[in-house]
Order: C-alpha cells, then sequence, then structure tokens
C-alpha cells in the first residue's frame, strides 16, 4: 500500500484572479476594465462632440492646414525657414527655437545654481551673504518682470545699429542683438574635422593607459604634454597640407542692420538670461538641501583623510548629494522649459508665439493648434523626466545603492 | 496668461457644450439686460478706454447704436477688451455678442472661424511708421530694415509678401499686443513698425515725441475694417448689419443727431420709412420701430461719428478719404432702407 502524493489541486483561477485583479481579485478587476471603459467614452464623446459643435458652426476643423503655406517670416530659426514654406516648418522652427532656449537655459541655470549654493555654503561670511541675497531677491520676483526688465531695461540701453559697440571691427554689440563672424565651410573642411576627430581619439586612449598604469601598476605618467601636442598637431598639419577648413563672413554694416556674419538677437538673450537666473535661484536652494542633508560625518572623514575641501566636496559629498538633488532639480528644468512660453511678451519666436499665436490667428484652428502644443509640452516634460531617471538611476547604481 | 486660457476655454467648451448653442443671440443679449461687445485694448479713435472706464471710438460707437437699437440705451454695454490674437477665440466661444475691434475682412476669416463680417465700418489699408531722423522717404527704401509687427493680424502676411515682392530683405519682431510692439519700436529695436494706418496714426499720439515719427506714403494692402458675428443666427447678424447701414444711410439722406427730431417729423415718404412712421421695417428686424431714431439720438450718423473719433473733430485728424459718401468721392455705401 503506498501513499500517494496528493498534489494540490491546480489554482490557474486564482493564479489569473491575481495576475489581472491584483491584491483586490475579481472585483478589483472588474472596477479597473469600468473606469478604462468610462475614461475612453468620455474621450470619444469630447472628440465627437467637438467635431459636432465645429460642424455646426462651419469651423474649418482637421490637420489639412499643415501643409499650407504659412506665408509670415520668423526672425531667428535653426533650420531653413521663407515665407512660402508651411505651418509644418513654422511649428519646427517654434519647437527648435524653445529646445534651444531650454537646453542653453538649463545648462547656465544648473551652473549658476552650483555655484550659488556652494557660495552659500562656503565659511566666508560675505560670500554666503551675496549668495543669500540673490536667491532671497531673484525667486522672490515675477519671472516676466525679470524677461521684460533684461528685455525692456538692460538690452534695448545698447546703442543702435550705426554706434555699435566694436571689438576688432569683427565683433559688434547693439540694440539689434550681437553680430559675429561665422564660418563658412571650404573644401579643407573635412580632412580637418577627420584629423580633429582622431586626435580627441588619441587623446582619450592616451587618459585611459595613464590611469590603467596609476591603478594597477602605481606609477603617475606625464601625457599632458602629449595630449596637447596631438589636439593641436593633427588639426594644424590637416589645415596645412589641405587648405584652411572655413573662411570667416565678417559682418558689414548695410543700410540698417549688418549684413553677412551671424547675429545672437536680444529676445534670445535677455529670455535666456531671465529664465536661467530665475530658475538658477531655485536650484541653488535645490543644491544647498542635498549637500545639507549628507551627514556632516562624511565631511569629517574626508577631511581627516587629508583630502582638500574642494574635493571632499566633488569626491564624497557631491556623488551622495545628488540622489536627493535629482527629483527636484528635474522640477526646475520642466519649469525652465514651460517659462519659456513667456517668451510671446518679448518677441522671441518660440513655439507659443509663432504655432500657438501667429499660426493659430492665421488659420483659426484653436482646438487642433492646441492640441498640438499641449502635446509637445507633455512630450517635453516626459522626455527631461525620462532622461533624469536614468541618469538617477545610474548614479543610484553606481554608489552601490 | 489670459491669451491662452481664453483659447483652452474655447476648446474645452467646444468640445463639452452640447451642439446648436447660442441659437437666438438676440433674446439672450435681451435677457441678459446688456449687450457684450468685443473691443481692442485700447486704440485711440477705435476703441479706447479713459481714465474712468468710458470708452469712446468709432468701433464702440457701432457697439452703443446697436445696444441703442435694442435697449433704447448705448449704455447697456459690457465692453471687453480682446488682444488681436484672442479676438475670434472669443467670439467662437460666446464670450462676446459681436466682435467690433478694427478687425480686417479677407476671405479665410469668412469662412474659417465660423463667423461673418458685417460689412465695412473703415477702409484701412497697411503702411510704415519711421523715425523722421533715418531720413526715408519710401517704404522701397527699407531694404535690411528690423521690421515690428503685432502678431495675430492680416499684417505679418502682408509684410512678408510687399518685402518679397520688391526683392527687399527684412527681419521681423513680432509681439503679442500693440503696447509691447510700439515700446520696442520706441526703444529702437526696429526701424520701421507696420500696422494699419489708421492704427499708426493711433499709436503714434502715444509716442514720447509724436512729431518726430511719420507715416509713409505707401499703402500695401487692402484692410477694410468691420463688425463680426457668430454663424448660425441669421437674425442677429441682419441686425448687426443695418445697424451700420442705418448710420450710412441716416448721413446721406442728412440725418444728424441736431436735425434728428426735425427730420422725423418729414412727410418725405423715404423718411416715414427710415423713421417707422410708415411701415415696420425695424419690427422686420426683430427691432423696433423707431430702431433709426435711437441709433442717431445715441451716436449719430456715420459722418459724425467718424469726425468725433478719427476725422476733423478728433486728435487724429484723418481725413475722410476712402471712408466718405459714395456720392461723395468715397465708398462708403450703404442699401435702402425699403
Amino acid at each position: 500500500m503506498s501513499i500517494e502524493a496528493r498534489l494540490p489541486p491546480p489554482q490557474y483561477a486564482l493564479r489569473l484572479k491575481r495576475a489581472l485583479g491584483g491584491q483586490a481579485g475579481w472585483s478589483g478587476f472588474a472596477l479597473q476594465i469600468l473606469f478604462v471603459a468610462t475614461l475612453a467614452w468620455i474621450g470619444y464623446e469630447i472628440v465627437a462632440n467637438a467635431r459636432a459643435n465645429l460642424e455646426a458652426q462651419r469651423i474649418t476643423s482637421g490637420f489639412g492646414f499643415l501643409n499650407n503655406t504659412a506665408g509670415f517670416d520668423v526672425s531667428q530659426s535653426l533650420i531653413p525657414y521663407s515665407g512660402s514654406s508651411t505651418y509644418t516648418r513654422v511649428f519646427l522652427v517654434g519647437l527648435l527655437n524653445t529646445l534651444l532656449v531650454s537646453v542653453i537655459g538649463i545648462f547656465f541655470a544648473t551652473i549658476i545654481g552650483f555655484i550659488v549654493a556652494l557660495g552659500r555654503l562656503s565659511p566666508n561670511g560675505l560670500l554666503s551673504r551675496v549668495a543669500g541675497a540673490y536667491v532671497e531677491i531673484i525667486r522672490n520676483l515675477p519671472v516676466l518682470f525679470q524677461i521684460l526688465f533684461w528685455y525692456l531695461a538692460v538690452l534695448a540701453a545698447l546703442p543702435g545699429p550705426r554706434q555699435s559697440i566694436s571689438v576688432f571691427s569683427t565683433f559688434y554689440l547693439n540694440n539689434r542683438g550681437l553680430v559675429i563672424p561665422w564660418p563658412i565651410a571650404e573644401p579643407g573642411l573635412l580632412p580637418f574635422v577627420i584629423a580633429l576627430a582622431v586626435a580627441i581619439i588619441a587623446a582619450l586612449a592616451l587618459r585611459t593607459y595613464a590611469r590603467r598604469e596609476l591603478f594597477l601598476k602605481g606609477h603617475a605618467v606625464r601625457i599632458w604634454p602629449y595630449v596637447i601636442g596631438v589636439l593641436i598637431g593633427l588639426p594644424l598639419i590637416s589645415a596645412l597640407v589641405f587648405g584652411k577648413p572655413v573662411q570667416f563672413d565678417v559682418p558689414v554694416l548695410k543700410g540698417f542692420n549688418f549684413a553677412g556674419g551671424a547675429r545672437v538677437i536680444p529676445e534670445f538673450v535677455a529670455l535666456t538670461a531671465a529664465l536661467s537666473m530665475y530658475t538658477a535661484a531655485f536650484i541653488a536652494e535645490v543644491v544647498r538641501a542635498g549637500i545639507l542633508s549628507v551627514h556632516k560625518g562624511q565631511m569629517e572623514a574626508g577631511v581627516s583623510l587629508g583630502l582638500s575641501r574642494g574635493r571632499v566636496l566633488r569626491l564624497i559629498v557631491i556623488p551622495q548629494a545628488l540622489r536627493v538633488i535629482l527629483p527636484p532639480l528635474t522640477n526646475q528644468y520642466l519649469n525652465l522649459t514651460k517659462n519659456s512660453s513667456l517668451a510671446v511678451a518679448i518677441g522671441y519666436p518660440e513655439l507659443v508665439s509663432v504655432f500657438m499665436g501667429t499660426t493659430l490667428s492665421q488659420t483659426g484652428q484653436a482646438i487642433e493648434i492646441i492640441a498640438i502644443t499641449m502635446g509637445v509640452y507633455l512630450l517635453l516634460s516626459l522626455i527631461t523626466s525620462a532622461i533624469m531617471s536614468f541618469y538617477g538611476w545610474r548614479l543610484g547604481k553606481r554608489l552601490g545603492a | 496668461m489670459k491669451r491662452v486660457s481664453l483659447a483652452f476655454t474655447f476648446a474645452l467648451a467646444t468640445a463639452l457644450a452640447s451642439p446648436g448653442a447660442h441659437a437666438d443671440t438676440l433674446k439672450t443679449v435681451k435677457d441678459r439686460g446688456m449687450l457684450s461687445c468685443g473691443v481692442s485694448q485700447g486704440l485711440p479713435g477705435f476703441s479706447n478706454p479713459d481714465d474712468k472706464g468710458n470708452w469712446t471710438g468709432l468701433d464702440v460707437d457701432i457697439c452703443r447704436a446697436v445696444a441703442a437699437a435694442i435697449f433704447n440705451d448705448p449704455t447697456k454695454i459690457k465692453f471687453v477688451p480682446l488682444s488681436a490674437k484672442d479676438r475670434f477665440t472669443a467670439l467662437q466661444s460666446g464670450e462676446i455678442d459681436m466682435l467690433s475691434r478694427n478687425t480686417t475682412w479677407t476671405l479665410s476669416r469668412d469662412t474659417s472661424l465660423g463667423a461673418n463680417f458685417t460689412g465695412v465700418t473703415y477702409y484701412d489699408g497697411q503702411g510704415f511708421l519711421v523715425k523722421k531722423s533715418l531720413k526715408v522717404n519710401s517704404a522701397l527704401e527699407l531694404n535690411s530694415a528690423s521690421v515690428c509687427v503685432q502678431t495675430g493680424t492680416t499684417t505679418e502676411q502682408n509684410l512678408a509678401d510687399y518685402f518679397k515682392g520688391n526683392n527687399m530683405k527684412y527681419e521681423v519682431i513680432a509681439f503679442a499686443g500693440a503696447d509691447e510692439t510700439f515700446k520696442a519700436y520706441e526703444s529702437g529695436r526696429c526701424d520701421v513698425v507696420t500696422s494699419d494706418v489708421s492704427q499708426l496714426y493711433a499709436e503714434r499720439l502715444k509716442l514720447a515725441t509724436p512729431a518726430d515719427h511719420v507715416v509713409l506714403p505707401e499703402v500695401i494692402s487692402k484692410e477694410p475694417l468691420g463688425p463680426m458675428v457668430r454663424h448660425g443666427d441669421d437674425q442677429w447678424f441682419d441686425i448687426v448689419k443695418w445697424v451700420l447701414f442705418a448710420m450710412v444711410d441716416a448721413e446721406e439722406m442728412g440725418i444728424t443727431q441736431k436735425n434728428l427730431d426735425e427730420m422725423a417729423k418729414s412727410d418725405k415718404p423715404d423718411m416715414k420709412r427710415a423713421f417707422g412712421t410708415d411701415g415696420n421695417l425695424g419690427e422686420q428686424l426683430g427691432l423696433t420701430k423707431d430702431w433709426l431714431y435711437r441709433i442717431v439720438k445715441a451716436v449719430g450718423n456715420y459722418g459724425e461719428a467718424f469726425d468725433r473719433n478719427v476725422g476733423a473733430g478728433s486728435k487724429l485728424q484723418i481725413a475722410r478719404g476712402l471712408n466718405q459718401l459714395w456720392n461723395k468721392g468715397g465708398i462708403q455705401y450703404a442699401p435702402p432702407i425699403r
């Protein structure tokens, strides 16, 4: 007589239930289905109703307008654009201008923010007070006010084009912006770029070699003369052999404005300056909080190892602080991107100005354009968040947390 | 961010409202006891508030005439100041009953916005304002200039067409509001500012030293300005249309604010029809028999409104030009009241 080992009854139903409904079981699953269905129904009603309303009022709808000719010009465009381009092109021009301000603004805001935060934490009383005053003044003034201040008070005070401030007769600063010489490609450009790339790769390889020597064998190798030599030498040889890589188009005053060269428009400068300084004040506080959140024993331990204050900050404190800093820092980056839409006040041609402004009033298709614009800002924010999350994840892995 | 929220409200309203809303505008206005009229944010001569908040101007007078025809009281109006960008959205969403805000009549605006133009209150054209010190005498000398312009207008396209057509280069800086545009011009950010000529004259008055600036002779476009109403209410469309016609016809018939009571007693058949002592033309519009009397009493005839707001009797001193009556060399012409 043998005792048969009885298998437990298969619990497929239960497993399925768990998989679909989580802890709550079937009722939870049903509720989720119901919720999704309701959302879908509301969404459908909104779209169908809007369509019926538009038709009833005979307002044009649909996305066909994107292929129509825009017929207006913009003052700054990163891609070729003219009045005969389409509204799709206008959208891209606006989007790129928004991205340009956002990326450059984020870059400067981060740098200024870190500097101010370190200044505020500095044992030097004067420095910390100045940094403190910066934070309190800048973050308590409305950002629109600051944009207008930079535009109407600072930059408008510059002289007109004919009385430009000139540097070596190549750079000109006036109330129309900063005019600079602009490189134009010559036949020697391609070999030059290749030589430069090779030089950079060689320099990186040297660095890896030097590190390995240091970590494995324990002796420091002096590589910097070779690095400088290869970085300057290779492109120089290329330029001598294949001719100069670029020629500079120097601006000349012609009529009302400068012709030739490239120009940084004051709207861009005012917007970037205002947004980076404003956001920097918040970032400074975020960074300060992050640094203070690291136990002071870490600092003391670093100092007792004989490291300098700067090294302790860079190698010990800031990497740990970053874990606290990153999430609120992401918020500030998102704020800066969204605040860039205030540019309409000073005529910088970003997305809201050229697309939700001029395009909307020329085509009158409010619903489509607002939907697109909302989608773009949402997407930009999600991408920024994703990049920051990825960085945070890598940081966490490196710290072994 | 009012303009964004307004457009957003419209998008929401269109998505949520039941189809066929705002059908009977006249009844809505009467029930509310007030006409809601969209005007500019301050343009001397056309729609401009004084320091006590009283609105005056030619566009404002059209609103007042409509209110007078309905309520026999030109003050029963709520003025809604709108930027160039917001104006159509405000009309579409039903925030205002009519738009009287120096708006150019174009084909695309007439067909794609769900609204109709009711007539032309002012025949305008686009021009250029420059500093006298630049010594520019013609718009054709503006090659390579920086031009300030207000977004949300027909101006940007005309500007692009004109410079392209004449093979000239330019830089455009587009601002959301008229104030920002002219401030940037005054600060030297641009050499020229372009807009409808009437607006240039009006805004020039606001500059620090108006005499240092000059409007160039070129008029580069046709800008017939007129009021707008929403699609879907023909009676309301008729009312706003005929209020303007009544003002023009009154001028043609010699009816003025001064001689109004005297003319009302006239035995001439056309006078009797106009004043409603014979027939019921006003009632056919959904108004009262004495509609024309009410209008002229409130704002005067077209010529009087023109002179008082933008013409000889105003600071702007704009000549009648195209806006003179058809039988006096202009093109203002209204169908007969019969």
